[in-house]
């Protein structure tokens, strides 16, 4: 039977809509009218339940880091890394030895200084979890704290981003802690949230599920440098940061017009047309770089077992289907086939046109030659986040141009981040692709790129298995010659496109949205409440 | 009566045995893993397992509920995975909200559904009849969410009367809970609403044939008198059993409510919880919930024996 009627969300966007028409005439409701004017209230995407960045990758979380940790290095709005917490770096001549010597004036929210006691266990128990970070600890011979402020990082051997790891932007960040913080097991949660950063988290006002409240670190020491990405000075231009956890899009709608909020992370791209057109609000484009989505195949179980099938399904693949089905207004994507992000600089186009336009003449002959046997692949489609949502049915569809028969499953995100842990074959509770994406900061060389990692059951869900890319992204890490390291950056793209180890689907942007009278939301891959002013 | 009572108390038992089991196996046996979600997208498979044996998620299912059992004849009902709190001190924060939003529904819809299904009975087939009943067909047909938007876009943002969401705690700021309440309570209540007023105008209409009634009116009491004191207190058992009964379309409709008002209570939890498969919450959210829903019903069953005498326990 045919089901008829309007869906939540359609409703939603209508009212909302008539919620922008209204807007200015509508006078401010009390609350609104009972703001202070030196707090600030911003949603993120996503409520925030755990409150330890190592321990976890989600991004809301690694957002809540910035507020309260601060980092030795940071990335500047140029992609290039910069010190942060450090005031200077040494390198010896042989590129083994690391001296880092802390800037002056660095304490903890207990008033407590910061020393190198402090910042050594810090990078151990990162590198005990995040992907660069264990990368990095592999050429780690030993950290020595020579005094309070300095300590030194001997290597085994040369490593190329020495700088890029310590100053990785996004999930997992290495925070600086507290030595007896910084100690606890990497796969436990951390119980305090005393950090260095420029706010204090408020543990007696913050409420999961209600709000998290964060006040300005009075004695923190800004750099002198002005912000620029997540680097320079953290000037923090107001008295308190409210986080409000509120998971209905539209309800952040009405609220930010209403003005009971201040700041919105990212809303759903469909109800931006009626952000565009509310006087009182503003969009803002603060992450510049984007995110990029990504098709992920299991390397273990048929058909996707066989490399040539792999690759009769990237050649099926037309980004800009995508980027209509889930995004929809072309000034808020690119079709890019670069692995590494566009405008970055590892970005390379891919050859024949890959990703930009099918072949599925191609494809047809390559699934005769591979001796596909018409088995359907098992494509999950996660039904719950919007921007993923249509990601899949495209997907369904190309292939099918291609020759595959595709059996698409829909379930719940929560469901396929389970699923996707199986290795059994596709009909036995296994699968053969599905889609995610990520933030485009995460993935700007093949080292952080988790998806370029290919050592069977260490590398990420899809497990590939891939000896020679290993290599490549070894010598890449091992490069300090950024010119050749590029050149080694195309050749690990161009090994996983030959051994077609992942698609990547296309770039997409979601700006934020701030009431007309916030200021200096910083261009960065993360949403940052330093330099941002309320009038 | 006191033995009625401590029969039905017992009961609570097996009740909450049943229901152990129930949600206990429906979680393990369903998919959804809370490690994967705690590792976040960027996880790898070696970390999630790490994860989940660090929750004990790796134990066989047995032992996971003589665990979980175990803790809970303790008094331990466990911690959330994704918090670093206890599940009695998220239901504890969670409580007050979902507690005021149910109190603020049952008496709006209490005070305005009974005398309006009265006053309908009583004006049986006139427009005053036809206006109550088409009314409470569409209240009952408007999904809770559409009556929430609907009402924020006229009071709070076009007139901006009332704030748009958000809760404050009734011993912060009473006026600003009130405030704050109005909108929530009123969205929840017109479904309530609904169902009780066509209950009670056909209990109501039931009881007007009785011979009681027309005794009662033969001896000249007022309509007054007659509708409030003989009819709806013999009609009002029917009543207290949809008030009863509607104790679970209120708690349904708080998961909705709180959603589109941003209210922090045990609703949102519920919903936060299975979204996150955080196993220990849910269960003891809905163990709670099935307590209090035996609970409320003993009490609509003994509150029967003061409004008809021939009911004893």
């Amino acid at each position: 039977m045919k089901k008829t009627g309007i869906k939540r969300r359609t409703f939603g966007a209508l009212t909302a809509g008539a919620v922008v028409a209204a807007s200015g005439t509508a006078a401010t409701t009390p609350a609104a009218r009972a703001a202070d004017g030196k707090v600030l209230k911003f949603v993120q995407n996503g409520n925030m339940t755990i409150l330890d960045p190592i321990w976890t990758t989600a991004y809301v979380t690694r957002t809540h880091g910035y507020f309260i940790y601060d980092t030795l290095f940071s990335m500047d709005a140029n992609n290039a890394v910069q010190p942060q917490m450090v005031d200077k770096y040494e390198v010896s001549a042989d590129k083994t030895l690391w001296t880092f010597t802390l800037r002056d004036g660095l304490a903890w929210h207990d008033g407590s200084p910061v020393t190198s006691e402090d910042c050594i266990p810090s990078i151990q128990r990162w590198g005990k979890r995040d992907a660069m970070g264990l990368k990095l600890m592999d050429f780690v011979k030993e950290f020595k704290a020579v005094n309070a402020k300095t300590f030194t990082m001997q290597l085994k051997e040369p490593y190329g981003l020495v700088l890029e790891s310590l100053g990785k932007p996004s999930s997992n960040v290495p925070f600086m802690m507290p030595k007896k913080i910084a100690e606890t097991d990497a796969f436990k949660q951390i119980d305090s949230q005393m950090g260095s950063g420029p706010f204090i988290y408020v543990n007696a006002e913050s409420k999961p599920g209600e709000k998290h409240v964060y006040v300005k670190n009075a004695k923190y020491k800004p750099r002198s440098e002005a912000p620029t990405g997540l680097a320079g000075g953290k000037v923090v231009k107001v008295d308190r940061v409210e986080i409000i956890e509120m998971p209905d899009p539209q309800q952040q709608v009405n609220a930010i017009v209403a003005g009971e909020i201040d700041l919105i992370e990212q809303p759903p791209h469909d109800l931006l047309p009626i952000m565009k057109a509310d006087k009182g609000v503003q969009l803002v484009d603060w992450n510049p770089l984007g995110q990029q989505f990504v098709y992920r195949m299991n390397h273990l179980v048929p058909p996707f077992n066989n490399p040539k099938i792999r690759h009769a399904a990237l050649l099926c693949i037309a980004q800009e289907e995508y980027l209509k089905a889930t995004v929809g207004e072309p000034e808020y994507y690119k079709v890019s086939s670069a692995a590494f992000i566009s405008g970055t600089p590892n970005a390379f186009d891919a050859p024949d046109g890959l990703f930009v336009k099918p072949n599925y003449e191609k494809a047809k002959a390559l699934l005769k030659e591979a001796g596909y046997d018409g088995t359907p692949v098992v494509l999950m489609q996660s039904t719950t986040l919007p921007v993923l949502t249509n990601t899949a049915p495209v997907t369904k569809a190309q292939l099918e141009k291609g020759g595959f028969k595709v059996d698409m499953q829909s379930m719940d995100w929560q469901t396929l981040v389970t699923r996707r842990t199986k290795k059994e074959p596709a009909n036995q509770g296994g699968w053969n692709v599905f889609h995610t994406f990520t933030v485009a900061a995460d993935i700007l060389n093949p080292i952080s790129n988790t998806y370029m990692v290919a050592q069977g059951d260490k590398s990420w869900f899809g497990w590939p298995t891939d000896p020679e890319i290993e290599k490549l992204r070894d010598a890449y890490s091992k490069e300090t010659d950024p010119v050749k390291a590029k050149q080694m950056a195309l050749a690990v793209q161009n090994r996983a496109i030959e051994t077609a180890q992942y698609g990547w689907i296309g770039q997409w942007y979601g700006p934020g949205v701030a009431r007309k009278n916030i200021k200096g939301w910083l261009k960065a891959p993360v949403p940052v409440m330093w330099n941002v002013e309320k009038a | 009566m006191f033995d009625f009572i401590a029969r039905r108390l017992i009961a609570i038992i097996p009740v909450l045995a049943v229901v152990a089991i129930f949600v206990f196996l429906m979680l393990r046996l369903t998919p959804g893993d809370p490690a994967a979600v705690i590792a976040g997208d960027n996880a790898t498979s070696d970390q999630i397992a790490m994860i989940r044996e660090k929750l004990g998620l790796d134990l066989p299912i047995w032992q996971q509920f003589a665990i979980w059992i175990g803790n809970m004849l303790h008094g331990n009902l466990g911690e959330s995975f994704f918090f670093k709190k206890t599940v009695v001190e998220l239901i504890e924060q969670r409580l007050e909200p979902t507690l005021a939003l149910s109190i603020c529904t049952l008496v709006i819809s209490v005070f305005t559904a009974v005398p309006l299904g009265v006053l309908a009975a009583y004006r049986q087939g006139s427009w005053v009849d036809r206006v109550v009943m088409g009314i409470s067909v569409l209240g009952f047909s408007m999904p809770t969410f559409v009556i929430g938007y609907i009402l924020i876009y006229i009071f709070a943002i076009d007139l901006g009367w009332l704030p748009v969401q958000g809760y404050v705690r009734i011993g912060v700021d009473f006026w600003q809970f009130l405030e704050r309440m109005i909108l929530p309570s009123i969205t929840l209540a017109i479904v309530y609403i609904a169902l009780l007023a066509r209950i009670t105008r056909a209990s109501i209409l039931e009881v007007l044939n009785e011979d009681y009634i027309r005794t009662a009116r033969a001896k000249g009491l007022s309509t007054r008198v007659v509708l409030m004191r003989h009819a709806l207190r013999n009609a009002a058992v029917p009543i207290l059993t949809v008030i009863g009964i509607g104790i679970a379309l209120l708690i349904g409709g708080a998961v909705v409510t709180e959603s589109v008002y941003g209210l922090p209570g045990l609703g949102r939890l519920t919903v936060e919880a299975v979204l996150s498969r955080d196993f220990p919450t849910i269960q003891a959210v809905i163990l709670m919930f099935s307590v209090v829903y035996v609970v409320i019903n003993l009490l609509i069953d003994i509150s029967y024996t003061l409004f008809d005498p021939r009911i004893r326990y």
